[in-house]
């Protein structure tokens, strides 16, 4: 039993440093998944992905297999997929139409977008006298606690308490308005291809990943170079090479020691902000000609102040990673204490020339595809992290770098001047992952 | 039968190439525009402006050959072969100019470390008759796993 095994689980946080069992141990995962994943706001996808009624996408909250839904009024629930009557799943496949309604498999129950019972086959012979009926939400599909949106992109709860989802998302929401806002129509669509990748590795071993500023030119650096190289081959034959190369070749150009000069802000429920732009505004003609079109829709002043947010990189905790400034999101779903799912997509921008939807593209394809250019090496040392974590050569995971030196303002804490490396984001992932835990 | 032959015998000399790890001599098999594709799903009729697994001209190609030889690719540190069987070839058009559309299938097996993982799939190879025998101007290659969530990711051309 945990309790025996680790009675006080506070003791595994630090404000510096980590037990090694928070990432290894099957029963505080389940714990996680309980008091986590299971009660705060997790991402469920974009609006966008379910246009017409009755389109219903399966995703993961916590362990519980729901279903992202449009109801014929243009509203979106969130549901359990599960049918009442047996526990049969409702929908066997990751994303499809259900029609009019949903009718399950095994019994032929059907249900409404929103999840109530709609019929039973020869239901007043077959019940009239039993406590089964319409009357009964037992015999409704279940519903998430709670559903709200942001820009577009949908949350579920499955706890009826706590705070509203623009409560919890606080400045992180930066990571929804900065992608719409680039957008000269103030949304996005998104790309309706989902790549999935599995990680043999704790879920908080990616997250902590992905705004650590001093791994890039350490993990990446064979693409880096490989990319500078041929990036100054093509310089040298036609004068310009696309700007692909340069997102892939800043892992090597950016020095280990230039990534200090970028800051990191953290924020309460473990929320985290990378900043940092990998040169994304060059000044060649298709920048150009965007930025005229966003003058148009926005005005210079405004369009100046959203082209000049400064992000690279936000993290909404537990599950969400979103790089604004080239649309790519990635959900992470826990599958076990050692695998790990992410659901990469990313987004157009409404009313943008084509060229600048090829930016996000050539990155969604380079970096985060299948065939990876970038994150397999990042997968490879998830693994390793795992498997030495497993192992008894040491007890804590340390979380030090420029510990000490945060600076505490505004609700929220800030690295100081040059202290980009810092560990700082991953302590304030731990910091509320102790809170949740404790709750 | 020639055209059958002289065929069958590029797409063995290119899984050769890969599963002998000779990388720049794979690359040389494409024409100078050549184009190596995998798209997420079969659906899709062009690479261009479309979501990829695969979608590399032969400037990309060299980006990822000279990362997987980099001796700091980590990813590339454990022990990994992969096998490849290529069959049920089927020439679909021939051209007056001796260009030819062929279809395949493949089979492919790798080991990572200690694990085997297995893919599959239809290639789809445009050749272009050259002097010095066939190049590829597109290679499209169908895996049937392409939908499925990735156990770990790919690493070279499949």
């Amino acid at each position: 039993m945990l309790q025996e095994r680790i009675p006080d689980l506070s003791k595994c946080v630090e404000p510096d440093r980590v037990r090694r069992e928070v990432y290894t141990d099957p029963e505080i995962f389940e714990l996680e998944m309980r008091r986590i994943h299971e009660q705060v706001w997790i991402y469920c996808g974009h609006e966008s992905q379910v246009p017409n009624p009755g389109d219903y996408y399966s995703v993961q909250v916590g362990r519980q297999p729901m279903l992202m839904v449009r109801g014929a009024d243009g509203t979106i629930s969130v549901l359990y997929n599960r049918c009442p009557h047996r526990g049969n799943m409702m929908c066997g496949d990751r994303h499809g139409n259900a029609g009019e309604f949903f009718r399950c498999s095994y019994h032929a129950w059907t249900f409404q977008h929103d999840g109530r019972l709609r019929s039973i086959p020869m239901m007043e012979s077959g019940y009239a006298g039993t406590r089964y009926g319409r009357d009964n939400p037992d015999c409704s599909m279940k519903r998430a606690a709670r559903v709200e949106s942001y820009r577009g992109f949908v949350f579920a709860s499955l706890a009826k308490a706590g705070p509203t989802l623009a409560e919890f998302l606080g400045a992180s929401r930066v990571a929804f308005d900065d992608m719409c806002d680039r957008a000269p129509a103030g949304e996005v669509a998104i790309v309706p291809n989902c790549f999935r990748v599995i990680q043999h590795s704790n879920w908080k071993i990616f997250l902590e990943n992905q705004l650590d500023a001093l791994h890039p030119s350490v993990v990446h650096q064979s693409t880096g170079r490989a990319a500078h190289e041929v990036e100054k081959q093509i310089e040298k034959r036609t004068g310009r090479a696309p700007l692909s190369y340069h997102m892939l070749s800043a892992f090597a150009t950016v020095t280990i020691d230039k990534w200090d000069n970028f800051q990191t802000l953290n924020y309460p429920y473990g929320h985290c902000i990378l900043t940092g732009y990998m040169g994304l505004r060059p000044k060649d003609p298709d920048t150009l000609a965007y930025e005229k079109v966003m003058q148009k829709a926005y005005g210079k002043k405004r369009t100046e102040e959203i082209l000049a947010v400064n992000i690279h990189h936000v993290l909404i905790y537990p599950g969400l990673s979103v790089q604004s400034p080239l649309q790519q999101l990635r959900a992470v779903r826990p599958l076990g204490v050692d695998r790990t799912l992410t659901e990469i997509w990313h987004f157009r921008l409404k009313g943008a020339p084509e060229p600048i939807y090829r930016r996000s593209l050539a990155y969604y394809n380079l970096v985060n595809s299948p065939a990876t250019l970038i994150n397999a090496d990042d997968l490879e040392n998830f693994w390793k992290c795992h498997q030495g974590l497993a192992s008894d050569g040491g007890d804590w995971v340390s979380f030090g770098r420029h510990y000490g030196r945060d600076i505490e303002k505004d609700g929220r804490v800030e690295t100081a001047a040059n202290c980009g490396t810092s560990e700082a984001p991953m302590r304030n992932q731990m910091k509320a992952w102790a809170q949740y835990m404790q709750a | 039968m020639k055209t059958q032959h002289a065929v069958e015998q590029f797409l063995y000399r290119q899984a050769e190439l890969l599963d002998s790890k000779q990388w720049q001599a794979w690359i040389d098999l494409f024409a100078a525009d050549g184009i190596y594709w995998m798209p997420p799903e079969p659906s899709h009729k062009t690479w261009e402006g479309m979501p990829a697994i695969f979608a590399e001209d032969r400037n990309l190609m060299d980006v990822r050959m000279k990362r997987v030889l980099h001796p700091d690719a980590w990813s590339q540190r454990p022990l990994w072969e992969t096998n490849h069987v290529v069959s049920n070839v089927i020439v679909e058009k021939e051209l007056r100019n001796g260009d030819v559309e062929v279809r395949s299938r493949f089979h492919m097996m790798e080991l990572r470390r200690d694990d085997v993982r297995h893919f599959a799939g239809s290639y789809r190879h445009h050749l272009k008759k050259t002097r010095d025998g066939y190049r590829i101007k597109l290679q499209r290659v169908d895996m049937t796993n392409a939908q499925a969530a990735y156990d770990y990711v790919l690493q070279v051309w499949v």
